[in-house]
Parts: C-alpha cells; sequence; structure tokens
C-alpha cells in the first residue's frame, strides 16, 4: 500500500467518525448551517481524494451522498429519513475503508447501486420541493464541483498549506473534546464561525493529542508512527534504569565528583521521561467520538429520546489504556441507553423530563482517571437483583439479606448476569458486564456502580493514567523481593504477636482484625509455593500485611518486610511465563536486580476461591489453580427437594449453575426432555418420572457442564447451599444413583451420584466406598478438565484420601514438593499443555519421583495405549469411566492407607 | 540481526558455537547467538515451568533463564558448578541457555551434518537439527525455536 493511499485511510477514519457526530446533531438542528458545512466539506474530501487515488466505487457513493447534502444546503427541507439515509452511506463508506485497510488498497467488490439510487431520488425530490429558503453563500463554488475532477482536487491540494486554523472542524472534533459541551444540543457556545471558504481542510485529528489545525499551524504538529513512539518510550525506560543504577553507585561513594552532572542527569532524564510520557496523552474524547452515533441510533431503535452529555472529554490519558477502554465505555453507554433509561411513558408518569440523559464523565483525581457513566433513569432494581443472585447460586438467601445494597448492586458484575426481562438486541443477554469488569480490572481499574432507585445509576471507573510506569511498593517474602502495584494498596498494617494487630486463625484461614472487620489474609510466599518452613509452623512473629483492594473486594497479603517504594518501569515477562498469571510483569530495580511484579487481580481472584462459600461452580473454575490444595479442604453441598419429600443432596463443586425456567419451555422429543439454553438444546434429567410428569409452572435445575455441553437435572426445589469439612458420608445405599446418605443440618441427606443420572457420554467416576477417613494417603489428582475434577475429588475425599486437584501438569509440578509427600499421583493423559505420558517419563527422571505410584486414568483404552503407558513409566492405567478400578488401585498402591482400615 | 539469515543459512559451510552440557557438545548456529555471559543474581520465577531458572537483568534487558540440564532430562548442576549462559533472541525476547561452558567456533560444511538417529531420546530429538560426526566425539546441533517453543508449548494453557 502506498503512503499516499495510507494517510487517506487514515484520514477517511478520522473523518467519518467527525461526519457521524456532525449528523447527530444536524439531525436536531437541521437549520444550522455551520453544522451542516462541515459534513458537506468532509464528504467532498472523501469524494476528491477518491477520484485522485483510482477508488471509483468510494468516489461514486460519496458523490451521491455529496449531491444530497448539497440540496440541503440548498434550502431543501431536512427530513429524518433524509438523514438517516446519509448515515447508511456513510456507514458503507466505513466499511468499504475498512475493507481497503485489510485488502491492500483495492476496493472490495460489491455494488452500491441500492443506495446510490436512493440518495439519488431523494436528492431529485429535495431538489424539487426546495430551493425556497436562501442558500448558504458558496465562495468556494463547492457545490457546483460534484464531480471530483482532477482540477478541483489539485485546487484543494493548492489551498490546504495556506489555511488557518480551522473553527469549523475544531468545533467538530471538540464536539467529543471541549468540557460542557452537551453533545445533542450544540457545539460549545455556538460563537459565530467564519465563513465556508476558510474550512476546507478535514480535521486533523491526529494520534498525537488532536491537533485540528493546518496552514498557518501545520509547523506546530506533526504525525508521528506510534511504533516510533513505543520505541522512544522503551528507550526512556531504559535511560531511566540506568540513571538508578548510577544514582545507587553514587549513593555508596562518600565523595564523589559525579555527583553533581549526575545530579542534573537525573533531572534532565526524569523530565524527558515526562514528555516522552506526554507524546503518548490523548484526550479521552477520542474514545467518545462514535458515542454520539451509538446513542443517536439507539435512542431510535429503543424509541426513547437520549441526550448525550459528555464533559471532560480533554482529559488525557495513555494511548494505551484509552484503546482498552473504549469498548467497556461503549458497552456501559448500550445498557444505560437500553436498561437505565425508561421508555418516555414512563419517564412522564414518574414525574421526568420526557428525554433520557446519559452524561459521561471525565476527571483526573490523584495519579488515575475517574470516568463516570451515569443515567437518570429507573435505578438498579435491588430486589431483582437480590433474587437473581439467589436463582444463580451466587449467594444464598440468608447471605443476600444481610448484605447492603451497594453489595447487591456489586452482582451485576457476575458473569452471566442480567436483569434483563426482554433479551433485547441491545443488551440484556447477560453477558457485558462481567466483560467490562474484566477489561478493566486488566489494566489495573477498577468499577463500581452507585444507583438509587428511580433517579438512576452511576457507574464510577478508576483506571490508571498510563500502563508504562507504576508506582510500586517493594516487599520481601521468603527472602525474596516482590512489586506490588500501589494502584490497589490501601494501607499497610505491621503485626506482631501481642500487639493491637495480629494475626489471629479462624480455622486455618489467617485473618486480620482491622477497625471492627475482619480482614481475610493469605501470605504471599504460601500463595507463590515458596513459604519456608518458619511459615508452615505459624513461627512468624512480626510481618505486615499489606491491605489491599480490588473492585469491592477487600484482603491483606501477608508478607515479611516491607522495603520502600519506587516508580518501577513495567516490563513484560517473556511469552513463556506469560501463563504465570500471579505476575503481571518483572522491572529491574535501582541496584540492577530483576523483580517481580504481583498482579493484584490474580491475588484476589484467589482469595475469593480460597473463601468461597455459595459461589457457583463455574465461578471457581476461572480462579488459578493454585486454590487446588484450598478447595480440598472444604466440601459444599447444595441441598433441593426432587420426587420424594427428603433432601437431596450433590457436591456443589459439580454443578455448573442453578436455572429456573418454565415448564412450557421444555420440549419432548423422543424420550427426551430438551430445553433451549444459552442458544443451543440442553437434555434434561429426572430423578423420577413423577417428577418429570409435573409439568406445570417453574422448573429449577442443576446444570452440569463439560467442556461446552451441558445438561440439566430438573428437582423440584433447591433448598440451600451449606459448606463443611465434616460431612461424613455413609456408602450404605444399595440404591442405584445414590451415593450414600450424611446427616446435613441435622436431617439425614440422600447424596446423589451424579454420574448415574448423565447419559453415558458424561459419566464419569463416582461412587461409594465403605471407608472411614483415617490416616489419609496423600493423592495428587491431574486433570485438565473441571469437570472430571470436580467429580472425582468428592469421590476419592469421600473414599478416604486427602486429594489436591490440578488443572494440569505444570500445576502438579508446584505441588510436587509438598511435605508430606504424595503417596501416588492420578493423571490424565490426554491433556492440552504436556499429556501424561511426558509427565510420567519426566517424573520418571526425578531422584523424588523415580518409585512414585502414578496411575493414568484416560479415556483411551487401546492396547497400544496400554502399552505406552507401561511402558513410560505408569504404574497402572485405568479407563476413565472405571472408578472401581481406580479405587482399587488407589488401595493397591497406598498399601497402608485405608486399605487396612476397612 | 541485521544479516539476512536465510543467506547465512543457506552457504555450505556454517559456524557453529559449541557448547557443552553435561558430557555432550553442542552447537548452536552462530547466527543465533548473539551473547555470551556469566549469570549474575537469576530471580526465581515462582510457578514458572521447571525448565525456567529465573529471570535476570542483561544490560538493562530482561532474560528469560532456561536451565538446559533440565530441558535435556540430564542430572542437574551442583551448587557452585561452572556456568554460562547464551543469549539469544527469539521474537523480540532475550533468552539465556545455561550451559556448563562455552567452547569455540566450529566452521563446518553442512553437507555432512547427519540426520539425527531415530532411537535418540524423544526430548533431545525434539530439539536437535541433527548431528556432526567430529574426529573426537559426536556434535549435536541444538535448534534454537524448538527449545523455546516446545517450553511454550508445553506450558501456555490454552
Amino acid at each position: 500500500m502506498d503512503d499516499l493511499l495510507r494517510e487517506f485511510l487514515t484520514e477517511a477514519t478520522e473523518s467519518l467518525d467527525l461526519i457521524d457526530a456532525e449528523l447527530v446533531k444536524f439531525e436536531r438542528e437541521p437549520n444550522n448551517a455551520d453544522i451542516l458545512g462541515n459534513i458537506f466539506r468532509l464528504v467532498h474530501t472523501i469524494k476528491g481524494t477518491c477520484g485522485f487515488l483510482g477508488l471509483p466505487r468510494l468516489g461514486s457513493l460519496a458523490h451521491a451522498a455529496e449531491t444530497l447534502m448539497g440540496r440541503f444546503r440548498e434550502g431543501a427541507q431536512v427530513r429524518p429519513e433524509a438523514v438517516d439515509l446519509v448515515m447508511r452511506s456513510i456507514d458503507r463508506i466505513k466499511a468499504i475503508v475498512a475493507d481497503l485497510e485489510v485488502n491492500d488498497g483495492s476496493e472490495p467488490a460489491g455494488s452500491d447501486a441500492d443506495l446510490i439510487g436512493a440518495l439519488d431520488a431523494m436528492a431529485e425530490k429535495a431538489g424539487a420541493s426546495g430551493a425556497s429558503s436562501p442558500a448558504i453563500p458558496e465562495e468556494d463554488g463547492e457545490a457546483a464541483a460534484g464531480d471530483g475532477n482532477p482540477d478541483e482536487l489539485e485546487r484543494l491540494f493548492r489551498e490546504t498549506p495556506v489555511e488557518v486554523p480551522s473553527a469549523g472542524a475544531s468545533s467538530a472534533a471538540g464536539e467529543a473534546g471541549r468540557p460542557g459541551a452537551p453533545v445533542a444540543v450544540r457545539p460549545a457556545g455556538g460563537a459565530p464561525e467564519p465563513p465556508l471558504a476558510s474550512r476546507e481542510a478535514p480535521a486533523v485529528h491526529g494520534d498525537d493529542g488532536g491537533t485540528h489545525a493546518r496552514g498557518g499551524s501545520a509547523a506546530q504538529s506533526i504525525r508521528v508512527n506510534v511504533e516510533t513512539l513505543e520505541q522512544l518510550m522503551t528507550m526512556v525506560s531504559e535511560l531511566v534504569l540506568t540513571r538508578n543504577q548510577l544514582l545507587e553507585l553514587v549513593r555508596r561513594q562518600e565523595e564523589s565528583e559525579f555527583k553533581v552532572p549526575l545530579q542534573r542527569l537525573s533531572q534532565v532524564t526524569a523530565e524527558l521521561q515526562e514528555a516522552v510520557m506526554k507524546t503518548r496523552m490523548q484526550p479521552i474524547g477520542n474514545a467518545w467520538q462514535k458515542l454520539p452515533r451509538i446513542v443517536r441510533d439507539l435512542s431510535r431503535d429503543l424509541g426513547k429520546p437520549i441526550d448525550l452529555q459528555m464533559l471532560g472529554a480533554d482529559t488525557e490519558l495513555d494511548r494505551q489504556v484509552l484503546e482498552m477502554i473504549k469498548d467497556p465505555l461503549t458497552h456501559m453507554i448500550r445498557n444505560s441507553a437500553d436498561h437505565g433509561l425508561e421508555s418516555p411513558g414512563e419517564r412522564a408518569k414518574a414525574g421526568k423530563r420526557e428525554a433520557g440523559t446519559i452524561r459521561l464523565a471525565a476527571y483526573h483525581e490523584g495519579g488515575h482517571i475517574i470516568i463516570e457513566v451515569g443515567d437518570d433513569g429507573r435505578g438498579l432494581n435491588t430486589d431483582r437483583i437480590r433474587e437473581k443472585a439467589v436463582a444463580k447460586g451466587l449467594a444464598s438467601a440468608i447471605d443476600v439479606e444481610k448484605m447492603s445494597d451497594a453489595q447487591i448492586h456489586a452482582f451485576i458484575f457476575h458473569p452471566g448476569f442480567s436483569t434483563a426481562e426482554v433479551v433485547t438486541n441491545v443488551s440484556g443477554r447477560g453477558v457485558g458486564m462481567d466483560v467490562v469488569r474484566t477489561n478493566i480490572e486488566l489494566i489495573g481499574g477498577s468499577v463500581n456502580v452507585l444507583s438509587r432507585r428511580g433517579q438512576g445509576s452511576t457507574f464510577l471507573i478508576k483506571i490508571p493514567l498510563t500502563l508504562a510506569i507504576v508506582s510500586a511498593l517493594i516487599v520481601e517474602a521468603a527472602s525474596e523481593r516482590f512489586a506490588i502495584p500501589q494502584l490497589s494498596v490501601v494501607e499497610l498494617v505491621r503485626v506482631q504477636k501481642g500487639s493491637e494487630h495480629r494475626i489471629e486463625r479462624f480455622k486455618e484461614a489467617p485473618v486480620l482484625r482491622l477497625r471492627e472487620k475482619l480482614l481475610p489474609i493469605i501470605y504471599l510466599d504460601q500463595m507463590l509455593g515458596i513459604a519456608g518452613d518458619t511459615r508452615r509452623t505459624g513461627a512468624v512473629e512480626d510481618s505486615f500485611v499489606v491491605v489491599m483492594q480490588v473492585g469491592s473486594r477487600s484482603f491483606g497479603i501477608g508478607v515479611d518486610n516491607v522495603l520502600h517504594t519506587e516508580e518501577i518501569v513495567v516490563k513484560p515477562v517473556s511469552s513463556i511465563l506469560r501463563h504465570v498469571s500471579m505476575f503481571s510483569g518483572t522491572t529491574i530495580l535501582g541496584d540492577g536486580s530483576v523483580i517481580l511484579i504481583v498482579d493484584p487481580n490474580s491475588m484476589a481472584q484467589v482469595m475469593t476461591t480460597g473463601l468461597a462459600s455459595g459461589v457457583s461452580a463455574a465461578h471457581k473454575d476461572e480462579a488459578p489453580a493454585l486454590t487446588g490444595a484450598h478447595a480440598a479442604e472444604t466440601l459444599s453441598l447444595i441441598l433441593f427437594r426432587a420426587g420424594s419429600d427428603e433432601p437431596k443432596a450433590v457436591p456443589l463443586s459439580l454443578v455448573t449453575r442453578l436455572e429456573v425456567c418454565d415448564a412450557s419451555r421444555i420440549e419432548r422429543l423422543t424420550g427426551q426432555d430438551l430445553v433451549q439454553y444459552r442458544g443451543s438444546l440442553m437434555p434434561l434429567v429426572y430423578l423420577d418420572q413423577a417428577s418429570r410428569d409435573r409439568a406445570q409452572g417453574e422448573r429449577a435445575m442443576l446444570v452440569f457442564t463439560d467442556r461446552g455441553r451441558a445438561i440439566g437435572l430438573v428437582v423440584d426445589e433447591i433448598i440451600d447451599i451449606v459448606d463443611d469439612e465434616n460431612f461424613t458420608i455413609e456408602f450404605n445405599s444399595e440404591i442405584p444413583g445414590i451415593m450414600g446418605t450424611a446427616v446435613v443440618k441435622g436431617r439425614a441427606t440422600e447424596i446423589l451420584d451424579i454420574g448415574h443420572f448423565l447419559p453415558p457420554t458424561f459419566r464419569a467416576v463416582a461412587g461409594p466406598r465403605n471407608v472411614r477417613p483415617a490416616e489419609r494417603p496423600r493423592v495428587l489428582l491431574v486433570d485438565d478438565s473441571a469437570f472430571f475434577r470436580n467429580m472425582l475429588s468428592p469421590v476419592l475425599r469421600a473414599a478416604g484420601y486427602d486429594v489436591t486437584v490440578c488443572d494440569g501438569v505444570r500445576e502438579a509440578y508446584s505441588h510436587l514438593d509438598a511435605d508430606p509427600p504424595y503417596d501416588v499421583i492420578v493423571s490424565d493423559i490426554d491433556m492440552p499443555e504436556i499429556d501424561g505420558f511426558t509427565f510420567v517419563e519426566q517424573l520418571r527422571a526425578g531422584a523424588r519421583t523415580r518409585d512414585l505410584p502414578v496411575i493414568a486414568l484416560s479415556g483411551l483404552n487401546t492396547p497400544e495405549a496400554i502399552e505406552r503407558g507401561r511402558r513410560v513409566g505408569f504404574t497402572d492405567y485405568i479407563a476413565k469411566f472405571d472408578k472401581e478400578g481406580l479405587l482399587a488401585a488407589l488401595e493397591e498402591f497406598t498399601a497402608d492407607g485405608i486399605g487396612a482400615n476397612p | 540481526m541485521s544479516m539476512p539469515l536465510a543467506t547465512v543459512r543457506e552457504e555450505s559451510h556454517c559456524q557453529f558455537v559449541t557448547v557443552r552440557i553435561a558430557s555432550q557438545l553442542f552447537g548452536l548456529p552462530i547466527w543465533a547467538v548473539h551473547d555470551v555471559f556469566v549469570p549474575q543474581r537469576i530471580t526465581p520465577v515462582p510457578l514458572a515451568p521447571a525448565e525456567v531458572d529465573g529471570v535476570l537483568n542483561l544490560r538493562g534487558r530482561i532474560v528469560t533463564a532456561i536451565n538446559m540440564r533440565r530441558r535435556l532430562g540430564l542430572p542437574l548442576r551442583d551448587d557452585g558448578d561452572p556456568v554460562v549462559a547464551v543469549g539469544i533472541d527469539f521474537q523480540g525476547e532475550v533468552y539465556g541457555l545455561l550451559v556448563d561452558e562455552v567452547g569455540e567456533v566450529l566452521t563446518l560444511d553442512r553437507s555432512r551434518l547427519t540426520a539425527k538417529p531415530p532411537n535418540l531420546d524423544q526430548r533431545w530429538s525434539a530439539v536437535t537439527d541433527g548431528v556432526f560426526a567430529l574426529e573426537a566425539e559426536l556434535l549435536a546441533i541444538l535448534d534454537v525455536e524448538s527449545i523455546l517453543a516446545s517450553i511454550r508449548e508445553d506450558h501456555v494453557s490454552s
């Protein structure tokens, strides 16, 4: 692609966004000649350049649109359908431009006859009816030059360098770029603007932070390739590091002649760094440009008049951050329009102005940027969110009663949560707010919602100014240093035995009493698997707790020492380390050593899942695998009634989701009930025939999923979720499908063997063993399938083993050094990272693990596979569904384990 | 590397940097090696793949240190044993292959490169291009890309 074309594409894309914004305004103010002039000129420039570059398709479409716009300029009446048509044409032009970019400058095949025909027809009609009001002066004779001939173009190019800064263009850009300019109403101030002749150039809204001027001020801004800026940034980072190292060196010498020049170097470096950072900054308005058009379309689709107010659009932030928040912002605006704002009728009834307002504001606050997205709509329905949270199994009915409104509102950020009664094509599909949160947290930001019933909701997004350099707290754990980003740090607490602040053990979980609240603590060294002996025995007396706030979650990180704070340059970890989610990057300290930057989000996840009670299994699955050892400690059961009156239970970890659906939605096919679920058909199973026959009203179901397939177990009523680590399951059942009984909340409860109810393809190991917990042999279970992990671990645990689950070989390695050592490993064969064959080979090569029994668990039961399994060193090879075989093998290999204690 | 790699590789004579890992002699194509240094202060990375000894600072760049003995399934080095790092650039990132010692640069005729024997240990086979039968011993040519790609594939979860 040649440079000229590339330049054109960049400018065209920018112009098109401006046209969108202008058209929205134009529709409201059809008589504003300035706006019309802007649009006309932008379209005209695109058309002209197309002719020059040999892009006939684009050219003729732009020409037709321009002709219609010309009629408006001549005074024809502006009707909404005409604006709509122009917008559709602009959309088509955008699509073609996008294609050009992909296809290296060649126009995509296709015809625009439909649009051109409609545009021409509209123009003719407008021409016939219009031309009554006085035409706008046309000093440049532009309207006449509708064919984009080379002469015209040449003149255009010739004029460009001498143009004065274009007020029209800047007002176009400024409509997104000036504070206090309510878009839908009027551009800032509406001051008289210079005549059209001086405003021919397209708005140049560059990557460098919004320069809208050309001509006289041309020398003041240039376009710079983003890559060049990035490179510059990297080099400055290196310079900062080198400077830090020099400073460190000089600090160690009493008298040094380097001191003064180094001070100067230090200062210059700091200034340079700041200046380079500035080049990366862009006004947030750049991310807002598309919003007026989106809101306009939404307003039309939803039949709700909407005013979009944008404040603080000139607030600057790093372009990298800017890119990352574009999509979340768009989504939130859509949400506000769709769910937040009421229909005009409802609004009138509530005594509100008919047109709803969506307010977007940005401002700086102590090293961060705060973005507010608010509406004056109906506000969040706390009661419905509460119900939904319970129905989805996110919290128990008892829990939600105790929660504050703000806590309840926070549920909207959970995956799959949507309270919209009607799913529209705008939003309400239950994906969205969780994605928004994830994206924002990814860049170290947070999002909260404030809402008052009947008065509207406001989302508060807090994001860092830049991602390249962060302020970090340097801490020490297990004699290693780590950096924790300050953004998430709330305070530091020193803990000592006998002092005001001390860490107490609540069951095994360490907690800290802090201002009447219990703060859960995780030790950094333990989480990273590098804890020494003192931690294990609890002998550490003097340490620090870094109090963290990530989103709505508060927790403490226990560290041995807090050293200092430092502005660190974030360097990404190499690609072979990228999956270690606990670290977000590395940095080089002043003394030249490399340290790792801890990722607060990953920690928060570990924290939540470590403490989880009543959190859905699906949510647990997303958590880093580290929690495996934790999760093994407790068993959560979900209690329900089905068929008979006695409560029944299944391990919560097996259930992905709780759903409610109306019985009328259940479709009956040959012997199989199905329900439409998330875009596909989900088979349903029942505990007994009576349960199936009840075809009235709402049915609750437990949804189990494995690798994308889902199945629903229909139950009569979901009672509760209970956590306990001391369920004693009596495996005394002769009834197929019942694993055994346990006393739960004082009542005998049947524990179901889910495997029995699932279709054969789904069925996995789950079954009874007449064993009581005794000296528990330790089992390491490695399987990439969450379903099998969750299926097997309760069974093995119930059979008296101390089970640690791992989602892959990588994680298994982190557990292998555990003390006491594992007695046996049960490993899947077919895993994405390292497969079971390689794993066992590696184990056999290690001194410690050479003789460890390793049982292969596989769906692959060909004689060849079994032979290969034996050859590479598996102790035994067992089919995935053969739970009896597995338990027998485990018994065999843990000789003095439970086999001896029946 | 500003020199086009293809032309260097296709010449009939190639240069290899020899390194010793345990008792075996290995060769790395000279174009792949951009640095040889003694690693200092390696910061261990918890939870990382076993082959990764840690990260270190080489003139302001972060280097990921790969323990070649572990990658090749050889007995690990004792504390205090000499170790040298061979710095290689791979897809814009710097890696340091930790080896026992770096030898000389050999110029060898590519046509004498023989295919690796089919009964070669799988872990070795995966990272070797072929073998030169030198007078005194065998020189196994390492494929830098495979070494790193295989670690990544093994460990990066889907």
